[in-house]
């Protein structure tokens, strides 16, 4: 499926760590080895899709044949400032706080 | 030491002037109090979905068509996978592989030279948030307060291609995206108000080569002016850095207006890899011919178009075509005040000057001032049968200008009707010759100059007020008779 | 009968000639939870007072023969994966341990307009993450049957309250089994619909273009009042499919003569223990009995379907999970910086079901990888789908077993692996968007077998003729649970 094919790991620890910063969790050193060993074991079994010869074959993204939803541009109702802010972990001025960004 | 050639390219944003947002009922509205044109799905909540706004799909439409785009038959939303606390979702809906509309282009001029630049391709998109940043600079501030009245503006984003050899041809080329964008009527497209919002790739070669060189993106770019100086140090930047032996390196820098430098961003370690995908939620747009066809015999005659016939029409000089169709505006404001007033030269001097000054001085647009068209027309009329003389009517055009006054009003009030009236300046004109001898005695020997002065006194004497020609007229009269 | 044990339209006949009200009927209700809910744990929050309130109110409107929706006075429960205004939703995750939301979803909106009344929120794997709501963030929820059982899952919770006579019925959802596992581990119906045939606004994603909203009940008519109830076209569901959608109660006709079933030979033999094929043959012979005409055919793509799902899955959800990041609503991890924010809160936050399959979903997505996995799914997804699109052009529907084997023990499946098999014979149903009903047919080691019948799109009426005449001529299917009662 990918270059290293045929070796025995696909992902390393290196790869959990860097889709581990992709997907903004953080691992401990033990965790990193467990879902290394278990994501190699799903790739692997995921093997099984190379059998399949997809050539010609179109990507199915949606299942039913539906297109052009669209709705028209008249203005409807918004939340109120309090039920939009009211699962706020931290508010200030009417806004969601979070803390420096670098 | 080689020569260097800049190559350019710029990625617009353009926002789009609907009613509500691209994917909810929200408002669109710029501005207002944080968290209030907000409803569950453009705030991101678990379990919304979004519902695309025909607007945006036929306002997008409009804007490829004008900038000789091809329109998709078919074309479809991916999500762009990020995580930044503007971006409610963390992934933004925006088009990947399959955009709205592509290989279009634009004809700019630079130097008398006429240059096709290329548009890759137009994709319709949702806007993020905006972050308030406590503190002097994102830097050393502690926090952040994040106000999504923005999230879900819709955008259209234009790419260029690479096209650009100049920050001036950058900077035309943008001027009549603009202008073209604007004629449209699918944005504001301000620059300083976000409506239009400009990143340039910039990356220098030596001339000759056919590869391209590492390219930096440079962000903040707020004003016309800002994009040309920005892209003008970016070049002399690499120039330096690669003739110093350092090397570019690929990365986003951010325009400093103040310094006017472009700095490094420090990039987010795993920021790059957006992890693109169809949108699940959103099926795909198929668009028929008979559609793209219904809205390109909409749209309005554009300025090529309207340039070319304005020229022709009117006998107007390239130049003052160019100034007049630069923006809907100004050509609309121009047609509209020929129509009443039928002096295509002097209804386009007086908004290239005057107007424009003033327009510039306070930096509004002509739709927004005071200033009617038929308001212009009235005053070009008062100049035109002698009610008052083209310097009166500077006067008149100022205050009509702060006030929004009918000119035939301001004349009255301020008493600035021109005197042509021979009863009313002879003994104004006897005054003067009878006050200044000297003036008379040097004309008397034959120093036509001399006149000149005495006119001045009569004006002087009437503020002004006293129709020039006749003044000169009676003047000569008199003095001959002596 | 223990009323708890009547059926929806059993109770409804005793609501409409007034002979219970809706609050002696909502009372009753919540004192039998009281009895068994320590022991099942199918809730996650329980709205009692809202539940009286609202009783109440239906009582009065009851009294004044106002209009009233169809399914007045019934109490029922929801998954804890459907928004409901002003009531914790929290997809039993610690990530929205406190959620509120400040909306309702349009099965919510749909349920309060037919007059139901909302007993709670039911228990789940987190996100819908699994198939045994071992995953729940919070607590398992016990199978009715065998309390030392799991009630399957991913909507546990809601299987569980059908089947132990704690709700009248339930809603759950279906990604790749979520809805007919359980259904089959707990002895209820369970219906996944058509992709598209019931909104899935305020549904909370786990993978978008394979989540389903459907019921739980405890026989097949309950199955066809429910779909009148919460099918339809939703123009807030840009995926929602705009269709005549019809009244499911006129396909309850005891009738299969000359109805084609087809038996897709992949979905027997290895890997299906042989008590439940017996359970299932035992079905088959049935309904040729009664005039079927049942032939073995082939879906030739089956065995690709679970690495096609488990790579589709984990990247829609990777991305549909990212919005869990502090900012909003939910859990916060305090930091000094965004990043550690983001990465300590999602540490915190989720569990190690969810946590792989957003790692697997990023990997599958990530630069490099894209056309390898991702697509080349989507690709294979297009295959599963023509070999059912071929099946219906021949066959009325197609029966197989829902489930490889009956309700296992807590702990039985440590390898996420064997419990991803655990969907082989669920998941391409959802890939291919089609309908499929689990219904309960006996019993094998003391616990219910389930039986999935799968249709053509908007077929669920074909499905509900055929259940209903299953269950009209057999004593194997309307089974219930001497649930152990609190002391």
């Amino acid at each position: 499926m990918r270059e290293k094919e045929g070796e025995n790991m696909k992902i390393d620890i290196k790869d959990v760590e860097h889709v581990a910063l992709l997907s903004r969790l953080n691992l401990t050193e033990d965790e990193k080895q467990e879902q290394s060993e278990q994501l190699n074991k799903i790739l692997d079994a995921m093997e099984v899709l190379n059998k399949v010869d997809t050539s010609g074959v179109e990507p199915l993204a949606h299942v039913l044949p539906i297109k052009n939803v669209l709705r028209a541009d008249k203005v409807g109702e918004t939340l109120p400032k309090e039920k939009a802010l009211q699962n706020a972990p931290e508010e200030e001025d009417g806004m969601f706080r979070v803390p420096k960004i670098v | 030491m080689a020569d260097f050639e800049a190559v350019i390219g710029l990625e617009v944003h353009v926002e789009l002037k609907t009613n509500t947002k691209i994917f909810c009922n929200c408002p669109n509205k710029f501005g207002g109090e944080p968290n209030t044109h907000v409803c569950p799905v453009c705030l991101g909540l678990p379990g919304t979905l979004p519902v695309l706004n025909k607007q945006v799909l036929e306002y997008a439409i409009q804007a490829g068509l004008a900038l000789n785009c091809e329109i998709a038959e078919f074309s479809k939303f991916d999500r762009k996978n990020y995580f930044y606390p503007d971006l409610p979702k963390a992934y933004q809906i925006s088009q990947f592989d399959l955009p709205i509309c592509e290989h279009g282009h634009l004809d700019i001029k630079v130097d008398e030279e006429e240059k096709r630049i290329g548009i890759t391709r137009i994709h319709m998109e949702e806007d993020a948030g905006k972050l308030v940043h406590q503190g002097a600079t994102i830097t050393d501030s502690n926090s952040s307060l994040a106000d999504y009245n923005r999230t879900g503006v819709p955008l259209i984003e234009i790419v260029s291609e690479p096209d650009m050899r100049s920050a001036q041809e950058a900077k035309a080329y943008l001027e009549k995206l603009k202008a073209f964008v604007e004629y449209t009527g699918v944005s504001d497209v301000k620059m300083e108000q976000g409506s239009m919002r400009c990143d340039a790739n910039v990356s220098v070669r030596p001339v000759g080569q056919e590869e391209f060189g590492t390219r930096a993106e440079i962000k903040n770019l707020n004003s016309f002016k800002a994009v040309e100086k920005a892209i003008e140090y970016e070049i002399e930047r690499q120039i330096d850095e690669i003739e110093d032996g350092g090397r570019i390196i690929q990365e986003t820098r951010t325009w400093d207006d103040n310094k006017g430098v472009t700095r490094s961003m420090r990039t987010k370690e795993g920021s790059s890899d957006y992890r693109y995908f169809p949108e699940p939620d959103l099926p795909p747009l198929v668009i028929s011919r008979s559609y793209v066809q219904e809205i390109k015999d909409s749209l309005p005659e554009l300025p090529d178009a309207k340039k070319a016939r304005i020229m022709k029409e009117q006998g107007l000089s390239e130049y003052d075509a160019g100034v007049i169709t630069s923006s809907r505006a100004l050509a609309e404001f121009y047609d509209q005040t020929v129509k009443i007033f039928n002096d295509s030269k002097a209804v386009s001097n007086w908004i290239m000057g005057e107007f424009m000054k003033l327009l510039n001085a306070e930096g509004i647009e002509i739709n927004e001032s005071k200033v009617t068209p038929e308001l212009l027309a009235k005053l070009l009329g008062l100049v035109k049968d002698g009610t008052i003389s083209g310097k009166i009517a500077k006067t008149v055009f100022e205050e009509m200008f702060t006030s929004g006054k009918d000119p035939e009003v301001v004349v009255k009030e301020k008493g600035l009707v021109q005197i042509s009236d021979e009863s009313q300046l002879v003994s104004i004109i006897e005054e003067a010759i009878n006050n200044n001898p000297k003036s008379v005695e040097d004309f008397k020997a034959g120093k036509g100059k001399a006149i000149g002065f005495l006119v001045g006194q009569v004006m002087k004497a009437t503020k002004g007020q006293a129709n020039p020609g006749v003044v000169n007229k009676l003047l000569k009269e008199k003095l001959s008779q002596m | 009968m223990d009323f708890y044990n009547l059926t929806i339209h059993e109770v409804k006949d005793l609501l409409d000639k007034k002979e219970i009200s809706a609050v002696d009927l909502t009372n009753k209700q919540l004192d039998r939870i009281e009895r068994v809910e320590d022991n099942v744990k199918a809730f996650v929050t329980i709205t009692k007072e809202e539940a009286l309130k609202r009783a109440k109110e239906i009582d009065a409107k009851l009294a004044k023969d106002e209009k009233i929706g169809a399914l007045a006075g019934i109490p029922m429960a929801l998954k804890d994966n459907m928004c409901t205004d002003g009531i914790k939703t929290t997809c039993s995750s610690k990530i929205l341990h406190n959620f509120v939301p400040p909306y309702n979803a349009t099965v919510t909106e749909k349920l309060i307009k037919e007059d139901t009344i909302l007993l709670g929120k039911l228990n789940m794997d987190e996100f819908a993450m699994g198939s045994s709501t071992e995953n729940s963030g919070f607590f398992p929820t016990k199978n009715p049957w065998d309390l030392n059982c799991v009630p399957g899952g991913s909507s546990g919770g809601s299987a569980a309250a059908v089947a132990a006579g704690e709700a009248f019925f339930t809603l759950g959802s279906d990604t790749g089994g979520s809805i007919r596992q359980p259904a089959a581990f707990c002895g209820v119906v369970g219906l996944k619909p058509t992709y598209g045939a019931v909104s899935r606004f305020g549904l909370i994603a786990f993978a978008s273009s394979l989540d389903q909203i459907g019921p739980f009940t405890k026989d097949v008519t309950d199955c066809a009042l429910v779909m009148n109830a919460i099918s339809g076209y939703d123009r807030k569901d840009s995926t929602s499919a705009n269709v005549e959608y019809p009244d499911y109660t006129k396909y309850l006709e005891n009738d299969v003569k000359g109805m084609k079933i087809g038996i897709p030979k992949e979905y027997f033999g290895e890997g299906i223990d042989k008590d439940v094929e017996a359970k299932i043959k035992e079905a088959i012979s049935k309904l040729e009995e009664l005039g079927a005409v049942v032939e073995e055919c082939s879906l030739p793509h089956t065995e690709y379907a679970l690495s096609t799902y488990y790579i589709i899955a984990p990247a829609e959800c990777s991305s549909n999970l990212s919005r869990y990041d502090g900012v909003r609503y939910g859990l916060r991890h305090d930091a000094n910086n965004l990043v550690e924010m983001f990465s300590e809160t999602r540490k915190e936050g989720f569990g190690d079901e969810v946590k792989r399959r957003i790692m697997l979903g990023t990997y599958a997505l990530s630069s490099g990888y894209y056309d390898a996995y991702y697509l080349k799914a989507l690709k294979v997804r297009s295959l599963i789908k023509s070999d059912f699109d071929k099946a219906f052009e021949k066959y009325d529907c197609l029966l197989t077993p829902t489930t490889p084997s009956v309700s296992f023990e807590f702990g039985a499946k440590k390898d996420p692996l064997s419990m991803y098999k655990q969907d082989i014979c669920t998941i391409p149903v959802n890939l291919a968007g089609v309908p499929a009903l689990s219904m309960p047919f006996g019993l094998a080691d003391n616990k219910p077998v389930g039986l999935q019948l799968i249709g053509k799109a908007f077929g669920e009426g074909t499905l509900l003729k055929v259940a209903y005449t299953l269950e009209q001529n057999t004593d194997q299917t309307l089974i219930r649970p001497n649930v152990q009662e609190v002391k």
